[in-house]
């Protein structure tokens, strides 16, 4: 437990230092949100319409592109082969390290996401569902993020095949944080999409710590 | 406990690194590996540390805890030095004993005399004092086993004696120490594995 | 097992040349009656008349691009428990092949949407996992592009087949449900209402010669994987020797 506590805050110290964390990729998330309506029109009403769709396809690729650095600097300075032979399994040190990306990341612009929606002329009313169902969303998109990361670790430029190896996983996340935040279909189905939304992340968070050490072990070969 | 190898074969990028090597290693044993670069003395040591199946053959440490894999009983300093710039050098030790599961940070301070630096930041030291950084990882947790590449390089005189300082203490204290250098240690090695030789002799 | 018999490389490569005339020689027959039966035999729909033949193509493909994917999940798994030597190659082989299987289905799928919804896409649940398997199928074979050694390529690709191998029905149940919630859109039902025996032959013919066809592919390819395996251990040895 201490072993598990002294990596979260390393890491949470870190990003804080650095400046990595939620900064970058906020910037990111608003430089999105400009070129949608930009490219759409400004049609109010059909701004509204697309709103919660949008703002959870610029969430999920500001989580995206944000989470190569989750293992990308231990790798290259050997941290990462000393976590290995500390007594913590690298599946509880390769979660822990998710986990901490998630809440200087995920987490943070789960929370900002449906705030920024006024952009969009996004309903008010469907901004509690939004925060509820992409902060848990965001728990799914973050796991499969670093199961991107890690798979990519070793590969120079890996941004774009973390993109291709990853969105189309991503499908499921989408269609039900849509229709969880209200956004299709009403309200009726907000509940159970969200039901479905946190069995996607509890999988998520059982299966990838297993499939991101089997391949952060092949690059520490 | 001592560690054993038995035909012990290790590959590399398709290539077979050295293959029937064969050693043991008994407790407060110096083993030290020679032989030009491409050798495999780094692949032997991460072997050891367990970041690679074997080829062929098996290493294991008899008489250490049966639930710990044999990378679990060890220190690796290698090339790279895992330290943090971010963090101040007293941090990125502090760091290393929680996830090691406790450990003395004032011990390792001085073991490589970094206690006038505790609380600079990584940021701001040489390469030489990163290296100490390193290197006082080993005074930090007791581990039976120190996997050593190269460890001099980059050590002024003084830091070099505290090293050995270092390492005859591991010894006299009934730990294992395998190391490539090309630096006299100053103690008796129990054996000597010139990689390079085999390899001739292989080809 | 009898299948470790032939696990051996060279032993493969000896059992490859003795089948791949058969292979080849029986997948073009059973093709040439498949598309008699359908092109020629089978009557036109009364819907859709003639445009209903695409479907003869269109079909196999969609099973071949499913089937080789589980294959591929299948030969990861079998990698990793019992580390048989062919399996990642078998996998990497068959990678392209999928690939091209799955668009073909979406390709074909389009052209006779195109007569049939007077569109030339829909986002059912089929046509977008099939697109979804066809990204998969990019990705697997991108993984082995980008990574040099062998070995750790393998490792890769095979957690990548395996994961992307749970999404598939997971995408397809998500994208079923999403058009539910989406009322209005055609939903596309194959074949049209009822399959007639006289369309439902020619169309299990053309699975079979597709599904043949796939084997006399892969036998070739994957020769020709163990061979550039060879050729580049002995390049190693041969820079190790100078």
């Amino acid at each position: 437990m201490k072993v598990l506590a002294a990596l979260v805050r390393r890491d949470l110290t870190l990003a804080l230092r650095q400046g990595t964390g939620a900064g970058t990729a906020l910037g990111f998330f608003l430089t999105v949100m400009v070129l949608i309506p930009l490219g759409i029109g400004p049609d109010q009403a059909l701004l509204q319409r697309i709103a919660p769709g949008a703002l959870w396809i610029a969430l999920l690729l500001s989580v995206l592109l944000s989470s190569d650095r989750i293992f990308q600097a231990d790798f290259e300075d050997g941290s990462l082969e000393l976590m290995t032979m500390g007594p913590a399994a690298l599946e509880i040190v390769v979660t822990m390290k998710g986990l901490a990306h998630w809440l200087t990341t995920g987490l943070p612009l789960a929370i900002a996401a449906p705030l920024l929606g006024f952009l969009l002329n996004l309903d008010a009313a469907l901004i509690g569902p939004l925060v509820l169902a992409m902060g848990l969303g965001s728990v799914a998109l973050s796991l499969l993020a670093s199961l991107g990361a890690a798979v990519t670790v070793g590969i120079r430029r890996g941004g774009l095949l973390v993109s291709l190896l990853i969105l189309p996983l991503y499908v499921p996340v989408v269609i039900f944080g849509v229709a969880a935040s209200g956004g299709a279909g009403g309200v009726n189905i907000a509940g159970p999409s969200l039901m479905i939304l946190a069995a996607i992340a509890l999988v998520a968070l059982v299966t990838v710590p297993f499939a991101a050490a089997a391949a952060l072990r092949a690059y520490l070969h | 406990m001592k560690l054993v190898a038995r035909n012990l074969a290790c590959e590399r990028g398709g290539r077979n690194v050295f293959a029937g090597l064969d050693f043991t290693v008994e407790a407060g044993g110096l083993l030290l590996l020679k032989g030009p670069n491409g050798a495999g003395k780094t692949s032997l040591l991460r072997l050891i540390a367990g970041f690679a199946e074997p080829a062929d053959g098996n290493v294991e440490l008899e008489g250490g805890h049966a639930e710990l894999t044999l990378g679990q009983h060890c220190h690796l300093v290698q090339h790279q030095d895992a330290v943090k710039s971010a963090l101040t050098v007293e941090e990125n030790l502090s760091f290393w004993a929680g996830f090691l599961g406790g450990g003395d940070v004032d011990a390792a301070l001085a073991a490589l005399a970094l206690e006038r630096l505790r609380t600079t930041s990584a940021a701001y030291l040489s390469a030489g004092q990163r290296r100490r950084l390193s290197l006082s990882r080993l005074a930090l947790v007791p581990r039976a086993v120190w996997l050593l590449d190269e460890p001099s390089v980059g050590l002024d005189a003084a830091s070099l004696e505290r090293l050995k300082d270092l390492i005859r203490r591991q010894l006299a204290g009934g730990g294992l120490v395998v190391a490539s250098t090309h630096v006299e240690i100053g103690v008796p090695a129990a054996a000597e594995i010139d990689l390079g030789a085999m390899q001739e002799a292989a080809a | 097992m009898k299948i470790e018999k032939y696990a051996n490389p060279a032993r493969f490569l000896a059992l490859q040349e003795r089948m791949q005339p058969w292979l080849t020689g029986s997948a073009a027959f059973i093709i040439a009656i498949g598309l008699y039966l359908g092109l020629v035999v089978a009557p036109p729909d009364y819907q859709q008349g003639e445009t209903v033949r695409i479907m003869f193509i269109h079909v196999p493909s969609a099973w071949n691009a499913m089937m080789i994917y589980t294959s591929m999940a299948l030969c990861s798994i079998i990698a990793i428990v019992l580390r048989h030597p062919l399996a990642d190659m078998a996998a990497k082989a068959a990678a392209p092949f999928g690939a091209v299987f799955a668009f073909l289905a979406l390709a074909t799928g389009s052209l006779w949407g195109k007569p049939m919804w007077g569109t030339w896409w829909v986002w059912d649940a089929r046509l977008t996992s099939t697109f979804v398997l066809f990204l998969l199928y990019l990705g697997y074979i991108a993984v082995w592009q980008a990574i040099e050694e062998p070995r750790r390529a393998a490792a890769i690709a095979r957690i990548v087949a395996i994961v992307g191998f749970i999404n598939v029905p997971i995408i397809k149940f998500s994208v079923d449900w999403w058009n539910s919630l989406h009322q209005g859109e055609s939903i596309f039902r194959a074949g049209g209402p009822t399959i007639y025996p006289t369309i439902l032959w020619p169309l299990l013919v053309m699975g079979l010669g597709y599904t043949v066809m796939f084997f006399a592919l892969e036998f070739s390819a994957l020769r020709t994987e163990v061979l550039a395996r060879r050729i580049r251990q002995m390049e190693i040895a041969e820079a190790q020797g100078s």
